[in-house]
């Protein structure tokens, strides 16, 4: 007699569960799986070349009906969920309730809309969706948007939306772009592509009011020193809440967001959480690679295997064609902490690598990536780099290069400072 | 810059050193000149070294003198002719003849170096003129005129295929002759029972392939040849029957028993193996040069040698003799013309009135000094006290190459008129000209050259002459008329010079002197162009040959001398301050003071700085690790330079090339350390003898830079060296510079190419390179250690798109080669193990056959087969 599980929410770290729960134990689980959106799982992270224009929403849903009834799970898309019975053992749905022997609650997060005058005005959109991604598809070119948020997602949308010829400003509170995975001289090149895009960038921009035009629609973002930036579209784009309501409800552990053991166990013994909902050892989440890590334990929770999940640092990549680049670990500033720089401005590269006792604990890249992956590995492994710290800012492939004998030299005389040492 | 399109195909001598080997010279529709080893001729059969094998590397004009040029201002010839001629005739008139001075050069054809000879001698009336000859054979000369009679090498290379035993001493054969030392290799194969000695306190390439070596004490060449002698004679082996032709014997067995053997600091082992094979060998040649010749007992140390050849009559006959082997290509020529201060011309005495005065009504000279003139070193003493006011400098670089160079750079400075003929102004001492005068070089002069065994060869024009420049005869013939010589100096062609010349020696045959070739003294113009290589004399009554062999020396009382002569250790003396001795000589693919081959990319690929050989254990006792810099002091000066350690250098000496100069390596003229003390009897420098100090020379940072313009950097040390690509360069100093990146633009003079870098400053690190439209012009790799970098790998890129180059080495895909080893064939190190350790290459045939490396000049084979040694021994051990 299989168990019955109840997922609420198909976004990215659920749809990673129950690929691994099927492919582990396909009898296992009567599964049903809630979905405000009218829709399962797609691949929320590519709906900026979506937007951009570059591939279709076909291409990013990664479990589409066919894959559901393949797999019997029966899906309530398009169903918000009301309420848990905790006592009951069971979610009740606008459309009725569906009882459980597990829960997983994996309803993400929702954009942090600041309280600005004006938020809440028609033309004020937030990016999170399907939904929100045609409205800006739908802005004609010629038209101008303001985002508000100079980071990944704003960026991202900004560069979408300019892709369609939509003049687009992007305000920016700190001073400089991605500030949180960037640092000046990387996020100077960043902006530099993305002038060359046509795109604004004001930084050191307060946002102060949305102004509204005589029909109601907002017409123009007004800044702390006055200015005036008119537009058709306003997009939010500051940051995300965990959406725990639903959680706080049914009387569940809840900080920031549901909080959660290392098996993903919330306060209920029969309840779990997963994704951008969770609160994990004071921590939230806004980047994919720890939910499928958290997807990967709760498989094995829920199969009653043991399972631990462990918070590791996490990288960057900003998905705007032509603007690469790379943010891992901490690079701020610090005593002990030891900078490696590479530049190469007229190739657009920049590189810096932190140190902190001979190991790598931060990297920020812009323009030449692909060794990000390398830099990553280094980081969370804690891995000595000292031996490699002549090349390690090159990247894998200058580390296995063939090493002549230190030795060699030696009977026919030639010094040995003429050889590669390391 | 190209040179000008010409074809032809022609015989000529290469210009290295004394082996004089001749070479097949060919310019190809792209102007590009071809250099082969000429096969039919018999200094080296075809072969050639790793030197001249790249001469066509060495002939583009880049830094070439094209043009006169008197106090920096280009000139035409005439200005600047005019200009030497009065000063020099205002100089004679107000100070007299002896306030000038010729330093002239090994480098100068026959032909030159007679008008410069004749000028001086005869007309100016000084014996002023000199040559850098001095510096390397002067010992040699003495030795043969006091034993002799004459400045005369006995034997001919082809004692070397007849000997059975040949001994070479100090000589690194190996490396300073190598087809030569090929030579004996090749007949040694053939010939397995011939025997290789080899005596010299280094272990040297030369050691790799001989049957004994002796490592003796530095300087200690008497004590040992005084051992043999008296060894010799303790087994009756000396010739009673040559006996009659010889004097001294006793005086010189007198001394040979009193010497002190143990002053060679050899073992009765290795002394009584190499007694019994030169005492029980009847062919035995001893080859010496340099390591016996540089040294303040070196005429001593010659006549140790042939005092031994005398005692047992092996001189003179197939397979046995005293065999000097000269540095240069026209050292011998020099000698025979009477380039020497002390001597006059076709081996007549200056000092001599019926010599003196036939030369002199040869000539119609109005005067002729009667005593000898100042020897380089006295040349260069007079010239920094003032006594020398007007100075011909032609070919040569004494500013580097002179003991106490500094101290010459600076007389040479201080000089009132300083006239330089060269290919080049890019040497140290074209530098301190006030007149520079544009010479022909290698390859567009003509002439003759003499080599190490008396044999005459025709150096050819194959190029036409670039820019303005002339042959030198032509410079000095010129300022001879100009000065008022007109008839004496009337010369068209080299051909009426060497006519001359051999009608001179006629006289000088007349006298019954060994040098006469008169028997070519009606030589038409087109018999000189076509001369064969012609070994002296050439009179109607000998023709080449031998000497000595039935006596009929050239002494008063025709008999050979045998000197008594007594060890006596190199002047300075080591001392608390100056622990170590310190030796100099050369290296396989340099040349003198390298302005010909530090213009060949492959020659400068194997050693590309100038370095210390140090013994281990005196290395680890000084603190000094194997990529350190390497402070090295002598009362006359200081050095920096790379640690090479090595246990083929002795415990207590150390060994640095002489090469570098100040146009690629200022710290490394190792000159500048050298004290000024002579052989009394030769006055040739003790090159080999000074006392020095020895500590690590701690910089602060430390850079490798690839360029593809020659930079001229101002660092504490610096080495810059050719490359296929540009330029590779070594530095250290000891003031960091506050941005990497402004110091590199100064450096490069690049204030506007794009920038690459890659800085970690926590670390010291700091890595800057330079494109233009995306290709490489010049990277510097800057470190706290030594830099490690893959240098052969980089000194390649210049010229191309890798914007990886700071990266320091090749992806991994890409194998390194490694330094150079096989110059002609540009095989690296890493190439020749990796085809030894995967494909089971153990045998330096095998390498040749799979890599062509050590089939052409072979002056790598002893290396390879290193290579293969320590492979094997390293199999072993695992």
């Amino acid at each position: 007699m299989p168990q019955r599980l109840v997922i609420v929410g198909a976004g990215m770290a659920s749809g990673r569960l129950l690929e691994h729960l099927l492919a582990q134990a396909p009898e296992a689980f009567d599964i049903t799986l809630f979905n405000a959106e009218p829709r399962g799982t797609y691949n929320r992270l590519m709906l900026s070349p979506v937007l951009a224009g570059e591939i279709s929403y076909d291409e990013i849903v990664t479990h589409d009906d066919a894959w559901y009834a393949h797999h019997n799970v029966t899906c309530r898309f398009g169903e918000w969920v009301i309420a848990i019975d905790r006592e009951g053992k069971r979610v009740i749905g606008t459309k009725g309730a569906v009882p459980y022997d597990r829960l997983v609650i994996a309803t993400g997060s929702a954009p942090y809309i600041p309280p600005l005058p004006g938020h809440d005005l028609p033309g004020v959109i937030a990016y999170r969706d399907v939904e929100d991604t045609d409205r800006m598809i739908g802005l004609g070119a010629g038209s101008k948007a303001v985002v508000i948020g100079g980071g990944l997602l704003g960026l991202e949308a900004a560069a979408g939306m300019a892709a369609r010829g939509v003049e687009v400003t992007v305000v920016q509170r700190a001073g400089h772009l991605m500030n949180r995975q960037l640092d000046a001289p990387a996020a100077d090149l960043l902006q530099q592509a993305l002038e060359a895009r046509g795109i604004t960038v004001v930084c050191n921009a307060q946002s102060q009011e949305i102004l509204a035009d005589a029909a109601g629609q907002a017409r123009a973002l007004r800044l702390a020193d006055g200015s005036e930036l008119p537009c058709d579209l306003v997009l939010m784009a500051v940051g995300i809440v965990p959406s725990v309501g639903l959680a706080r409800e049914a009387g569940l552990r809840v900080g920031q967001g549901v909080c959660v053991d290392d098996q993903l166990l919330t306060s209920d013994p029969s309840i779990y959480a997963l994704g951008e909902c969770v609160e994990h050892r004071g921590a939230v989440f806004g980047l994919v690679a720890p939910l499928f890590d958290q997807a990967k334990v709760l498989a094995q929770t829920l199969r009653d295997l043991p399972g631990c999940f462990v918070n590791k640092d996490v990288s960057t990549k900003l998905k705007v064609t032509g603007c690469d680049l790379f943010s891992a670990g901490d690079f701020s500033e610090a005593e002990r902490r030891e900078s490696i720089v590479f530049s190469d401005l007229r190739a657009g590269v920049y590189k810096r690598l932190v140190i902190e006792n001979n190991r790598l604990i931060g990297a920020v890249i812009y323009g030449d990536t692909q060794d990000g992956g390398w830099f990553f590995n280094l980081i969370r492994d804690g891995v000595d780099v000292s031996a490699l710290r002549d090349t390690l800012i090159f990247g894998p492939a200058y580390q296995d290069a063939p090493k002549p004998e230190p030795a060699a030299p030696a009977p026919v005389d030639v010094p040995v400072f003429m050889e590669v040492l390391a | 810059m190209k040179r000008p399109q010409s074809a032809c195909s022609l015989r000529s001598t290469c210009p290295y050193c004394g082996v004089g080997c001749g070479v097949l010279l060919a310019v190809d529709d792209q102007g590009a000149l071809e250099v082969r080893g000429d096969p039919d001729h018999p200094a080296n059969f075809g072969r050639l070294c790793s030197k001249g094998s790249a001469l066509s590397e060495t002939v583009s004009l880049d830094d070439r003198l094209l043009t006169p040029r008197v106090h920096g201002q280009d000139t035409d010839w005439d200005s600047a002719l005019d200009l030497v001629a009065t000063t020099f005739k205002d100089t004679i008139a107000k100070h007299g003849p002896d306030s000038v001075a010729f330093y002239v050069s090994g480098q100068l054809l026959t032909e030159d170096y007679y008008v410069a000879n004749k000028l001086m001698k005869g007309f100016i009336g000084s014996a002023n003129i000199d040559t850098n000859s001095r510096l390397c054979m002067a010992s040699t000369v003495a030795g043969h005129k006091r034993a002799f009679g004459t400045d005369t090498v006995p034997g001919t290379y082809e004692d070397l295929d007849e000997a059975d035993v040949i001994v070479l001493t100090g000589s690194n054969l190996a490396w300073c002759h190598p087809v030569l030392y090929q030579r004996i290799l090749a007949t040694r194969k053939a010939r397995p029972d011939q025997k290789l000695v080899v005596i010299d306190p280094r272990r040297t390439a030369s050691c790799d392939l001989a049957d004994l070596h002796l490592p003796l004490a530095l300087g200690s060449d008497v004590a040992l040849f005084n051992g043999l002698l008296a060894e010799i004679e303790k087994r009756g082996l000396i010739d009673a029957e040559f006996a009659k032709y010889v004097s001294g014997l006793d005086a010189a067995l007198v001394s040979a028993r009193a010497d002190d053997l143990a002053a060679t600091g050899l073992s009765d082992d290795v002394l009584a193996e190499f007694f019994d094979l030169w005492c029980g060998t009847k062919k035995v040649v001893t080859i010496f040069s340099q390591g016996v010749n540089q040294s303040s007992s070196g005429t001593d140390k010659v006549n140790a040698i042939t005092n031994c050849h005398l005692a047992t009559g092996r001189i003179g006959k197939p397979g046995m003799g005293p065999f000097s082997v000269t540095g240069q290509p026209n050292a011998m020529g020099g000698r025979e013309v009477g380039g020497l201060a002390n001597m006059l011309a076709c081996h007549l005495d200056l000092e001599n009135a019926d010599h003196r005065n036939a030369v002199k009504d040869f000539w119609s000279a109005p005067v002729m000094p009667e005593v000898a003139g100042l020897k380089a070193v006295e040349m260069f003493k007079a010239v920094g006290e003032g006594k020398i006011k007007a100075l011909w400098i032609i070919h040569t670089n004494p500013a580097v190459s002179m003991p106490d160079a500094d101290k010459v750079r600076d007389a040479i400075a201080g000089c009132d008129f300083v006239v330089v003929s060269d290919i080049t102004v890019a040497t140290d001492t074209a530098r301190l000209a006030h007149v520079l005068l544009p010479a022909t070089g290698w390859g567009e002069k003509d002439g003759t050259v003499t080599n190490s065994d008396r044999m005459m060869s025709r150096q050819r024009a194959v190029l036409p002459a670039p820019g303005l420049a002339r042959p030198d005869w032509h410079q000095l013939a010129e300022v001879g008329r100009r000065m008022g010589f007109n008839a004496a100096f009337e010369y068209e062609t080299p051909a009426e010079i060497f006519r001359e010349y051999a009608a001179l020696s006629g006289i000088a045959g007349g006298f019954g002197r060994d040098f006469d070739i008169s028997g070519l003294a009606d030589l038409s113009n087109t018999a000189y162009a076509d001369l064969a290589p012609t070994r002296w004399p050439v009179s109607s009554g000998k023709k080449g040959g031998r000497f000595f062999a039935d006596g009929g020396f050239f002494t008063p009382d025709g008999k050979g001398r045998m000197l008594p002569v007594a060890w006596k250790p190199p002047v300075a003396k080591t001392e608390k301050r100056y622990p170590f001795r310190l030796n100099t000589g050369r290296i396989r693919d340099q040349w003198h003071t390298m302005t010909r081959t530090a213009r060949s990319p492959r020659l400068s690929a194997h050693l590309a700085e100038p370095f210390v050989e140090i013994h281990p254990e005196d290395a680890s006792a000084q603190g000094i690790g194997p990529t350190a810099l390497v402070l090295l002091k002598t009362p006359n000066g200081r050095a920096i330079v790379r640690a090479m350690i090595t246990d083929r250098t002795p415990k207590g000496e150390v060994f640095v090339p002489m090469h570098w100069t100040g146009e690629n390596a200022p710290s490394g003229r190792i000159d500048a350390l050298v004290p000024s003390v002579t052989d009394p009897i030769s006055g040739q420098p003790e090159s080999k003898g000074a006392v020095v100090s020895v500590t690590p020379f701690a910089a602060k940072w430390y850079g490798f830079a690839i360029s593809q313009m020659p930079i001229k950097p101002k660092y504490d040390y610096w080495a810059l060296a050719k490359t296929y690509a540009g330029y590779r360069v070594e530095l250290a100093g000891m003031t960091v510079p506050e941005d990497w990146i402004e110091e590199a633009r100064t450096l490069f003079g690049l204030p506007d190419a794009d920038v690459q870098t890659m800085l970690d400053p926590a670390k010291g690190t700091a890595r800057v390179a330079f494109h233009v439209n995306g290709a490489l012009v010049a990277a510097l790799f800057v470190s706290r250690t030594p830099v490690a970098v893959m240098r052969d790998y980089l000194a390649a890129l210049p010229g191309q798109e890798v914007p990886g180059v700071l990266a320091g080495k090749s992806p991994a895909n890409q194998p390194d080669p490694g330094p150079v080893l096989c110059s002609c064939f540009n095989v690296g190190i890493n190439t020749i193990l990796a085809a030894i350790e995967t494909r089971g290459l153990m045998s330096v045939e095998a390498i040749g056959a799979a890599l062509d490396a050590g089939t052409n000049c072979g002056s790598c084979r002893p290396e390879i087969s290193a290579l293969i040694a320590k492979a094997q021994t390293k199999e072993a051990a695992e």
